[in-house]
């Protein structure tokens, strides 16, 4: 027997606003099993729309000092791979540049990662994933650019679709610079990175939620169809 | 493969043949005639492997050059078909009823050159440009440089060298 359909589907007006609206986010008229109605807006509803608070560091200062040695001891990658520095991540958890050995290891999903890497040239397509993936991870969350094309395009300085700068669409931990950079020096880049939060400036998730205006205009900017929430976790 | 141009010339009117290689020809057609020829190329002659459907921006003369390049997989032979289409108002017969992927290329035509197929699936969905706004990147009166400049916030500091003047000025820096 087929199930019966609860709610009914509220066609958008033609308003600007709604002019890329996924029809998954349309709002919809639910019926309850009780006989109530009300009415659904996925946008609103399903995610978060406050804006991420910056975390106020331990005031006993050794015990910040202890939680930032710990927070480098735990680099959890996620494995969002951009461009071509992709292919230059699965050398690195292999024996012969083996990452496990600095406490770097590799997860499948956002929400279990604290380490975003952005390995090559971020399109606008991929970029408006990025940023969703970025908010979803839990602070505290450090991004690593990988790459000429993220410090100042690179290659793609001129074309019309890949960012030159990722430090105007969120905020960059470490870059490491090279066209593509080699194992080794990702494995520099970890090193680094890990002396920069054992010195508490791995205040990225900070710096994204005090400057939320800003990241958001500018992300807004350049992503036309923005039919998704403005934060989400 | 000079049999099958042979063939060709006696059914439709062909303006030019290009030799490539022995076994890789390119014959221009009318834009009418095209879906025609490329029909006949697939069931008469069994070139019954589609590779692609590309564009070419001839802004001068204002025309578009579309070629479909299809292949023989046993005799091993390629075959192109080009054609000119009008700049203004690009449009185009589709020809995805012949192959199902066809509708691919022509949904990525569309996007980047703005050359329209009516009754092609999906061809008015974002391909890879979500929400662009601008003219049609692919079209030569696009300035892509001027595009990034004023959208991506390049950082400062960079410096070109341009490769003529460069090479010019190493080897003879006296003139």
């Amino acid at each position: 027997m087929a199930e019966e359909k609860n709610y009914k589907i509220i066609q958008p007006d033609n308003s600007e606003e709604n002019k890329f609206l996924k029809p998954e986010n349309y709002k919809r008229e639910v019926t309850a099993p009780d006989g109530n109605t009300f009415i659904v807006d996925p946008l609103n509803d399903y995610f978060c729309d406050a804006k991420p608070q910056p975390h106020a560091p331990n005031t006993i200062k050794v015990v910040e000092k202890f939680l930032n040695w710990a927070r480098s001891q735990s680099i959890w990658v996620l494995g969002f791979g951009t461009g071509c520095g992709s292919i230059e991540i699965y050398p690195l958890m292999t024996p012969r540049f083996d990452a496990y050995r600095f406490g770097v290891q590799q997860r499948p999903t956002p929400r279990q990662s604290n380490l975003m890497i952005i390995s090559g040239y971020l399109s606008v397509k991929t970029l408006k994933r990025a940023i969703r993936s970025y908010e979803q991870m839990q602070s505290p969350k450090f991004v690593m650019a990988l790459g000429s094309c993220t410090i100042n395009g690179g290659m793609y300085w001129d074309s019309y679709n890949t960012i030159n700068r990722l430090d105007h669409y969120m905020p960059v931990d470490v870059y490491v610079a090279g066209c593509m950079p080699r194992p080794e020096a990702l494995l520099a880049g970890f090193m680094e990175l890990k002396k920069r939060i054992r010195e508490g400036k791995g205040e990225g998730a900070n710096q994204y939620a005090e400057n939320f205006d800003w990241y958001k205009a500018n992300q807004k900017k350049i992503i036309k169809d923005w039919n998704m929430p403005d934060y989400n976790w | 493969m000079k049999e099958i141009i042979n063939n060709i010339q006696e059914k439709f009117k062909i303006s030019e043949v290009t030799e490539q290689r022995e076994n890789q020809y390119f014959i221009s057609v009318e834009k009418k005639d095209t879906i025609q020829l490329v029909t006949y190329l697939k069931d008469i002659e069994k070139f019954t492997n589609f590779i692609l459907l590309t564009a070419v921006d001839w802004i001068e003369k204002g025309q578009f050059q579309l070629t479909y390049m299809l292949n023989h997989p046993s005799k091993k032979l390629d075959i192109g078909v080009r054609t000119f289409i009008e700049r203004e108002n690009a449009t185009m017969d589709s020809a995805h009823h012949l192959w199902e992927h066809v509708a691919t290329f022509q949904r990525e035509l569309k996007e980047m050159f703005g050359i329209d197929f009516p009754g092609s699936p999906r061809v008015d969905e974002p391909f890879l440009l979500e929400g662009w706004d601008n003219i049609p990147p692919m079209r030569r009166d696009f300035d892509t440089k001027k595009y990034s400049e004023e959208t991506y916030f390049p950082r400062p500091g960079r410096s070109t060298n341009d490769p003529a003047e460069h090479m010019k000025k190493k080897l003879y820096p006296n003139e």
